[in-house]
C-alpha cells in the first residue's frame, strides 16, 4: 500500500515538473517579467559594449532594445547578459535569455541541431585576418607556420580549420575564452595573426595600444550572417523578433528615421500609414500594440541610423556599407511587404 | 503487507510488532530511500528528455564519431581538425592528464622543501618560505594565473628576437623551445642499460645492507649505483658510435621549426598551479614534521644519527601517516583547478569539451563527459593514495 502511494507522489511530482516545464511560452513568459532578458557580446566594441559610463551600447544591444521597444513601447526595458562565444546557446536553450543578439552566425547545424531559429540577418559579415605591419605579410596564402589566435567555439574557429587544410598550410591556435583577453593577448605578441569576423577584427583595432601597427589582410575566407536567436516552439515571438530587425530595414527604405517620424505619421502614403499604424492590422497580427513600428524607428531609429551610429564610417571602427547596405544602394538589406 | 504479519504469527509469535524491530525498520526505511531516489532520478531524466525533445534539441552521444573541424593547440597524440570528436576529447583528456601529473610531481617535491624551509633554524629560510605560504596560499589561483601567462607574453621577446641563453635553447613569447636529439636505435639500448643499472644499484643495496649488519661497514650504495647506472647508459652510447646528431630548432617564416617546445599556455598553468597548491602541501608537510615527538629527535641524535639521517630515518616514516591523506586531497584539488586552463588558452578537457557542446548543442552529453573524465582521474589519483597510505602506515608491533 505504502508503495503504491508512493509511485501515485512520485507520479505526481513528475507531472508537476513536467507541467512546470512545458507551461508559458516565451512571448508570456517576456510580457509576464515586464522587460526583454538579451544576450549580448560584452566585449565587441560597435556590437556589444559597456560604455566607460556603463551603457551598453552596439549594433546588437539595439536591435535588442528594438524588440523591447516593439513589445513594451519601451526601448529600455531589457537587461543585457554578457556571454561568451562557448556559453551563447546553452544560455539560450535553457531559457537564461530570451532572445541572443550576440553576433550569431546562422549555419545549418546550429538551427536543426541546437533547437534554435535565427531570424533575419541584422549584419552581413565574413571571417578576416589581422597581422602586425611589421611582419610584412601581404595575403593570407603566406601564414605557412603562423600562431593565431582564435575564440573557442566559434565558426571562426572551424572556418579557419578548413581554410589553411584546403590550402596545406600549417598553423597553430591559440584559443581563449574571453574576446578581450584574446584580443590582449595577440597585442601583446602571443600570436602572429587574430582571426574573427571582419567587424570584430575592426573593433579590435580600435581598441588596441596603436591601431595604426596592424593591417587586416584582403582574404575574407568565411559568409558571416550574423542574427538574431530565439528557441524553437514560439512563432509568434519569433515572428516578433524577425519583424523588428525587418522594421527597422523598411524604415530605411521608406525614408522614415527618428528624427522625422512624427512627422512621417502625417504621411499620406498608404504604405507609411499601415508600417507606423496610422492604419490599424499589422500591431494586432503580431499581437503588440499598434504603434510598434513606431516606437522601434522613434526610440531606437532604423537600420541606417544604427549602422552609422555604432560602427559606421564617421565611427572609430569605420566600417562602409557595403553587403550592409540597402538593396536599392547594392547590399543585402531587403524587407518584405509590411501588409 | 498484511500476508507477511499473518505468516510470522503463524512460525512464531513475534514479542514485538516488525515496525518495532530495528533491522526489519531498517530495511523498510533503506527501501523506502532506494525508491525515492530512483523516483527522483526518473524524474529528473523523463523530464529532461520531453524538454529536449519538444525543443528539437539533438541528443545522444553519437556526435563522438563526427568529424571536430577544429584545431587544438598542442595535442599530445597526432591530432588533425579533420579528426573526431571523440580523439578531440581523448587529446583534451590527455592534457589535462599531462599538467594534472607534471602538476603533481613538481608540487610535492616543491611542497616538501619549502615546508622543511618553514622549519628551518635559519630565520630568514624560515621567513620567506613563510611569506612564500602566505602570498600564495591567499591570491585567487585565477589572478596568479593570469599574472604568469601575461609575464609570459609581456615579458619574452618575439621569436625573431629570441633570447638564446644555451646553444640550441631559445625563450620567446612562443614559450621554451629545445634541440633534441634525432632518434637513433642507440636510445632503445641506452634505455636497457639504464635499466639494468637500476636492477644491480637494488641489488647492491640488499649487498650493502648485509654487510653492514655483519661488519657494521658502510658502504656508499646510492652513489655507487647512480654511477653504475650513468656509466652503463654512456658505455652503450659510445659502443653505438656516440650519435650526436640534434632536431636543432630553427627559425623559419614566423616561428621555429624542429626541436621540442614547451607552450607559455602549458608553462603558466604548470607554474601557477605548483606553487600554488605547494603552498598548501608545505604547511601539510610542517604539521607531519611538528606531529613527531621531539623526544624521536633527541633519541636519533643520541644513538649518533647525523642530522640527514634523523630526517630520513626517523622523521619522515614517521610524518609520512599524517601527511598522506591530506595530501591525497591538495592532489585532487590540482587535478580538478587545472580546468583554470580555459582562462588562459591551454586546451584542456573542459575547453575542448566546452567547444564540443558549443557546436553540437549538446551540453547534458558534454557535461555528463567532463563529470565521468575528473572523476575517474579523481577516483584513480585516490586509489593510489590510499593504497600507499595502507603501506605507509605504522605497522603496530
Amino acid at each position: 500500500m505504502k508503495i503504491t502511494r508512493l509511485i501515485a507522489l512520485v507520479a505526481a511530482i513528475s507531472l508537476l515538473i513536467g507541467g512546470l516545464a512545458v507551461a508559458g511560452k516565451d512571448f508570456d513568459a517576456v510580457k509576464k517579467k515586464g522587460y526583454l532578458q538579451a544576450g549580448v557580446n560584452g566585449g565587441v566594441f560597435g556590437f556589444g559594449m559597456p560604455d566607460a559610463k556603463g551603457v551598453w551600447k552596439g549594433l546588437d544591444v539595439d536591435t535588442a532594445r528594438a524588440i523591447a521597444a516593439a513589445i513594451f513601447g519601451d526601448a529600455d526595458k531589457v537587461k543585457f547578459t554578457p556571454l561568451t562565444a562557448q556559453q551563447r546557446f546553452t544560455a539560450l536553450q535553457s531559457g537564461e535569455i530570451d532572445v541572443l543578439t550576440r553576433n550569431a552566425t546562422r549555419t545549418l547545424s546550429r538551427e536543426t541541431q541546437l533547437g534554435l531559429n535565427f531570424v533575419t540577418v541584422n549584419y552581413y559579415d565574413g571571417q578576416g585576418f589581422m597581422v602586425a605591419k611589421k611582419l610584412g605579410v601581404k595575403s593570407a596564402k603566406e601564414l605557412d607556420g603562423a600562431t593565431i589566435c582564435v575564440l573557442p567555439g566559434t565558426t571562426t574557429e572551424q572556418n579557419v580549420a578548413d581554410y589553411f587544410r584546403n590550402n596545406k598550410i600549417k598553423w597553430k591556435p591559440v584559443v581563449i575564452e574571453s574576446t578581450t583577453e584574446l584580443a590582449k593577448t595577440f597585442f601583446a605578441g602571443r600570436c602572429d595573426v587574430l582571426t574573427s569576423d571582419a567587424s570584430q577584427l575592426a573593433g579590435a583595432r580600435s581598441v588596441a595600444p596603436k591601431p595604426e601597427d596592424y593591417v587586416i589582410l584582403p582574404e575574407i575566407i568565411s559568409k558571416e550572417p550574423l542574427a538574431p536567436v530565439v528557441r524553437h516552439g514560439d512563432d509568434q515571438f519569433r515572428d516578433i523578433v524577425d519583424f523588428t530587425v525587418l522594421a527597422m530595414i523598411n524604415a530605411e527604405e521608406l525614408g522614415i528615421t527618428s528624427k522625422n517620424v512624427d512627422a512621417m505619421l502625417k504621411s499620406k502614403d498608404p504604405v507609411v500609414q499601415r508600417f507606423l499604424g496610422v492604419t490599424a492590422g499589422n500591431g494586432a497580427a503580431l499581437g503588440l500594440d499598434e504603434k510598434w513600428a513606431y516606437n522601434i524607428v522613434k526610440q531606437v531609429g532604423n537600420y541606417g541610423e544604427v549602422f552609422e551610429r555604432n560602427v559606421g564610417p564617421n565611427t572609430t571602427l569605420g566600417i562602409e556599407r557595403g553587403l550592409n547596405a540597402l538593396w536599392t544602394a547594392g547590399g543585402l538589406m531587403y524587407s518584405p511587404p509590411f501588409k | 503487507m498484511p500476508r507477511r504479519q499473518n505468516d510470522t504469527t503463524a512460525a512464531d509469535p513475534p514479542l514485538v510488532p516488525f515496525w518495532h524491530d530495528p533491522a526489519k525498520r531498517g530495511m523498510l526505511l533503506q527501501i523506502v530511500v532506494l525508491l525515492l531516489a530512483l523516483g527522483v532520478g526518473y524524474v529528473l531524466v523523463a523530464n529532461t528528455q520531453a524538454n529536449l525533445q519538444r525543443q528539437s534539441i539533438a541528443t545522444g552521444f553519437g556526435f563522438i564519431q563526427h568529424e571536430a573541424g577544429f584545431e587544438i593547440g598542442e595535442p599530445a597524440i597526432p591530432y588533425s581538425a579533420a579528426d573526431s570528436y571523440g580523439r578531440a576529447l581523448l587529446v583534451g583528456a590527455l592534457n589535462t592528464l599531462r599538467v594534472s601529473f607534471t602538476g603533481i610531481i613538481f608540487t610535492l617535491i616543491f611542497g616538501s622543501v619549502v615546508g622543511v624551509a618553514r622549519l628551518s633554524r635559519n630565520w630568514l629560510i624560515s621567513h620567506l618560505a613563510k611569506v612564500f605560504i602566505e602570498v600564495m596560499q591567499n591570491i585567487p589561483l585565477l589572478l596568479q594565473l593570469f599574472f604568469w601567462y601575461a609575464l609570459f607574453y609581456e615579458a619574452f621577446p618575439s621569436p625573431r628576437e629570441a633570447l638564446n641563453p644555451l646553444r640550441g635553447v631559445f625563450v620567446s613569447n612562443r614559450g621554451l623551445i629545445f634541440g633534441v636529439p634525432i632518434e637513433h636505435p642507440a636510445h632503445g639500448w641506452m634505455l636497457i642499460a639504464l635499466l639494468a643499472g637500476i636492477v644491480l644499484w637494488r641489488l647492491l643495496v640488499w649487498w650493502g645492507r648485509g654487510l653492514q649488519e655483519r661488519t657494521g661497514t658502510i658502504v656508499p650504495v646510492h652513489r655507487l649505483g647512480i654511477a653504475l647506472c650513468l656509466l652503463l647508459s654512456l658505455l652503450v652510447w659510445l659502443a653505438a658510435g656516440a650519435p650526436t646528431a640534434m632536431n636543432m630548432p630553427v627559425f623559419k617564416g614566423f616561428n621555429f621549426q624542429g626541436g621540442m617546445s614547451v607552450s607559455p599556455e602549458f608553462s603558466a598553468l604548470l607554474i601557477g598551479l605548483v606553487l600554488y597548491t605547494s603552498a598548501f602541501v608545505a604547511e601539510i608537510v610542517r604539521a607531519g614534521i611538528q606531529s613527531v615527538a621531539h623526544g624521536q629527535v633527541e633519541a636519533a641524535m643520541a644513538i649518533g644519527l647525523r642530522p640527514g639521517q634523523v630526517l630520513h630515518l626517523v622523521i619522515f616514516p614517521q610524518a609520512t601517516r599524517v601527511i598522506v591523506p591530506p595530501l591525497t586531497s591538495q592532489m585532487l584539488n590540482l587535478t580538478k583547478n587545472s580546468s583554470l586552463a580555459i582562462a588562459i588558452g591551454y586546451s584542456d578537457f573542459v575547453s575542448v569539451a566546452n567547444t564540443t557542446i558549443n557546436q553540437t548543442g549538446q551540453a547534458i552529453e558534454g557535461v555528463a563527459l567532463i563529470m565521468v573524465v575528473y572523476l575517474f582521474f579523481s577516483l584513480s589519483t585516490s586509489a593510489f593514495m590510499n593504497w600507499y597510505n595502507k603501506k605507509t602506515a605504522l605497522v603496530e608491533r
